[in-house]
């Protein structure tokens, strides 16, 4: 029994947590390219940096992103992984599979690239990881003509749009997040599959205030699920978890941001001030069988999300405080069409929409787009007086 | 071949349960940790069941929870945003017998309410080419090492670990209750040949958020020059330039920040801040880190109230109190000179000892 070529890796293999090594492994006596991944994957462990090459532009043809070409910088060591491209491959909204359509990418990927993949990658996407050069082509052919998937956006493009759960499952849900995001997915796959942009933009779509998919943090324009009016109270469940030992008062009442919740002790009902709710969703979350979300529903749009590079990182800030979301989302496409022109005009290369605001300022992007300036777009007011007075017309 | 054909549409991919109730669910309970149990208002039920999973899986392992999901769920299940699966059925007999299935491929169930949930991560050197740390590896360990916390709630609240490879932070890790990130901590060696063979110089100057790179000075020269005093080694210029790599082997290692939050659940969502500058490289299992992790992981578990996420309980006490109980060193370079920095300073005697 000869010893192990991947000592390392082999460490990885051990303790309760499922292995990646091990899903490796799997693929790498049948696929060279696998097997090759090991190598190199033991090699970057010795040497402490990556073993791959910057970039490399390959596509398949009528796309200009979808693929992101990866070449090895130790292509005579590891031939097999000399290129190993990677396909995002656009995952159905909310991440909802059957089988059948999950065994096909499966097979196509079987017959075209490494039998490895990711799900999902971080934007959404599956990540199809490690297909050569000339197989790129077949491989979306199959994709899309055997297994009914489209590829995701890479580049200066919309990225793959991506949705929580949604009505699907969740009680909380005030849009229907998932036709949300397959209606824009697929209105914008021009703006999706063809870099034509400074840099790249995301939607991201949340049912409720709770944003299981990060938007907030991660997306130029989150749309997030919100109610108008009251939130709903069944005074029978409250009392029923009261009665089971919540601490109402210590768990619900008194983690109020706002202080909107009072408990009536002599009718024995909880009350919540409407005005003064600002739909955190903590108290739903505390007690989903007695609390809900109001019945006027709609979305709260943002805008400005980012990661770090280049002038920081930033949290979306709220665009428009209530839109409704019905289909075919006319009000919402206007909007973001206004946007996406706008930006477009203004923006250096590789600046994303929230930096060209911090830069051009919100007066003047609420000017160009047409909307009123609102005291829920800001926490507070400027105090610095450097205040501009643009000429009437400006 | 078609193109533009765009995602298979999701009605197509719902479970019976779900689409007889599409938006008409009226509330859930967690039955257990992984086990929820949603009931619509028409009586409807469907429990689901979550499973821990690498981000890298073969498509055999595809295949097999395909199996699972055949067997159990009548041919769907789905993924959650942090690369769990979530194994759905309206029949409340096949719970049981579906947890065991899953448990005899040594697949862990769990990741609800307040445990720690699966760690969000990139691609390091799995297949970056910008990495400075591996991210599957490090994940694979701490992982490893918080098992117990992934299948139970006992946590003050839901902790959200994430990792990204590079300050790209794919996937923007920013916001999450621990938060880590590789990092390089020496200047790009600038290839001069090269630069003038695949950089388009003004992107490259444009690239650097503190202005640290210039021409080369020499007009002869298609390059540019790094002042090394003004660079952070974030690494922008080689993502445009790939001649001015940066990757280094004992200058690479990773940082952790803590206290981020996405939800708007009591607070408003809060950016991750700096706890541990630097922690090496140290393959395969990246023991540093996961000691570290786990260290914040205990103290906060000890201290914070319940409902409070790690973030609230740091702005409760105070960050002189989390660097106390943590042991953590607080260091100049804790304290922001970026952009904004003044904002993040104490204006304030309000502090405490």
């Amino acid at each position: 029994m000869s010893d192990s070529e991947t000592p390392m890796l082999d460490e990885l293999e051990k303790g309760p947590w499922p292995s990646f090594v091990t899903e490796i492994k799997r693929m790498a006596d049948r696929k060279p390219a696998a097997k090759d991944l090991l190598g190199q994957m033991e090699l970057s462990f010795r040497d402490k940096v990556t073993h791959w090459k910057h970039g490399g532009i390959v596509g398949v043809t009528g796309y200009g992103g979808g693929v992101i070409g990866r070449y090895s910088d130790s292509p005579e060591q590891f031939p097999n992984v000399a290129a190993f491209h990677t396909f995002r491959v656009n995952q159905p909204s909310g991440w909802l599979y059957s089988t059948k359509a999950l065994r096909k990418v499966c097979d196509v990927w079987e017959k075209y690239g490494s039998g490895l993949t990711n799900m999902h990658g971080s934007t959404g996407d599956i990540i199809l990881l490690g297909a050569n050069t000339e197989n790129l082509q077949p491989a979306f052919n199959a994709l899309s003509d055997e297994a009914g998937f489209d590829l995701g956006g890479s580049g200066s493009v919309l990225r793959t749009p991506s949705c929580c759960i949604g009505p699907a499952r969740c009680e909380w849900s005030c849009i229907d997040t998932l036709d949300l995001c397959n209606d824009l997915t697929h209105t914008y796959q021009d703006q999706l599959h063809r870099p034509a942009w400074p840099y790249k933009f995301k939607f991201k779509i949340a049912g409720c205030p709770n944003d299981c998919v990060a938007s907030i943090a991660r997306a130029d324009m989150p749309i997030i699920g919100t109610w108008r009016d009251s939130l709903r109270i069944d005074q029978d469940a409250v009392r029923e978890y009261v009665a089971n030992g919540l601490d109402l008062q210590g768990e619900v009442i008194s983690r109020c941001p706002t202080d909107a919740l009072e408990w009536d002790a002599a009718a024995k009902e909880l009350k919540v001030k409407a005005e003064d709710c600002v739909r955190c969703m903590h108290c739903i979350n505390r007690m989903p069988k007695a609390i809900r979300p109001g019945v006027e529903k709609g979305a709260t749009i943002l805008i400005g999300g980012k990661a770090p590079i280049m002038r920081g990182a930033l949290l979306s800030w709220v665009l428009v405080p209530f839109m409704k979301m019905e289909p075919p989302y006319t009000e919402f496409k206007e909007l973001v069409e206004k946007i996406w022109d706008w930006w477009d005009e203004n923006a250096r290369t590789r600046e994303r929409v929230g930096e060209l605001i911090e830069r051009m300022g919100m007066w003047r992007f609420l000017r160009d787009i047409g909307l009123k300036p609102l005291p829920q777009m800001v926490f507070q007011p400027r105090s610095n007086p450097y205040v501009f007075w643009p000429e009437e017309g400006e | 071949m078609a193109t533009d054909i765009g995602p298979p549409d999701f009605r197509e991919m719902m479970h019976p349960a779900l689409k007889e109730n599409y938006g008409k669910w009226k509330y859930h309970e967690i039955l257990r940790p992984g086990v929820l149990k949603h009931v619509s208002e028409t009586g409807g039920e469907v429990y689901t069941v979550r499973v821990g999973s690498p981000r890298l899986v073969s498509i055999d392992f595809i295949r097999d929870i395909c199996d699972i999901a055949d067997k159990y769920c009548d041919g769907h299940l789905r993924f959650t945003s942090r690369h769990s699966i979530e194994f759905m059925t309206a029949d409340e007999s096949k719970v049981q017998p579906l947890i065991d299935e899953i448990k005899s491929y040594n697949l862990p169930v769990g990741g609800t309410g307040t445990s720690v949930t699966n760690i969000v991560h990139t691609q390091g050197w799995v297949h970056c080419h910008s990495a400075a740390t591996d991210a599957s590896a490090p994940v694979k360990a701490i992982m490893d090492e918080l098992y117990e916390y992934f299948g139970s709630m006992t946590l003050p609240a839901q902790l959200r670990i994430a990792f990204a490879c590079c300050l790209n932070m794919c996937g923007a890790i920013h916001c999450s209750d621990i938060a880590i990130v590789g990092i390089h901590r020496r200047p790009p060696k600038v290839d001069d040949e090269r630069v003038g063979a695949v950089c388009e110089i003004p992107t490259t100057l444009a690239s650097c958020p503190t202005g640290a790179i210039r021409r080369h000075p020499d007009a002869n020269v298609k390059s540019v020059v790094v002042n090394e005093e003004r660079c952070m080694y974030c690494g922008n210029c080689f993502t445009v330039c790939p001649a001015m790599p940066i990757a280094d082997a004992e200058g690479d290692g990773v940082a952790i920040y803590v206290g981020g939050k996405v939800s708007n659940a009591r607070t408003g969502p809060m950016f991750s801040r700096l706890a541990i500058p630097f922690l090496p490289n140290t393959p395969p299992r990246w023991p540093e880190t996961v000691d570290a992790v786990k260290n914040i992981v205990e103290v906060y578990a000890q201290h914070a109230r319940k409902w409070e996420r790690v973030g609230e309980w740091i702005e409760r006490v105070g960050w002189e109190t989390f660097f106390r109980l943590t042991g953590i060193p607080f260091t100049e370079q804790h304290i922001d000179d970026f952009a904004h920095a003044v904002g993040t300073f104490r204006t304030t005697t309000n502090f405490k000892w």
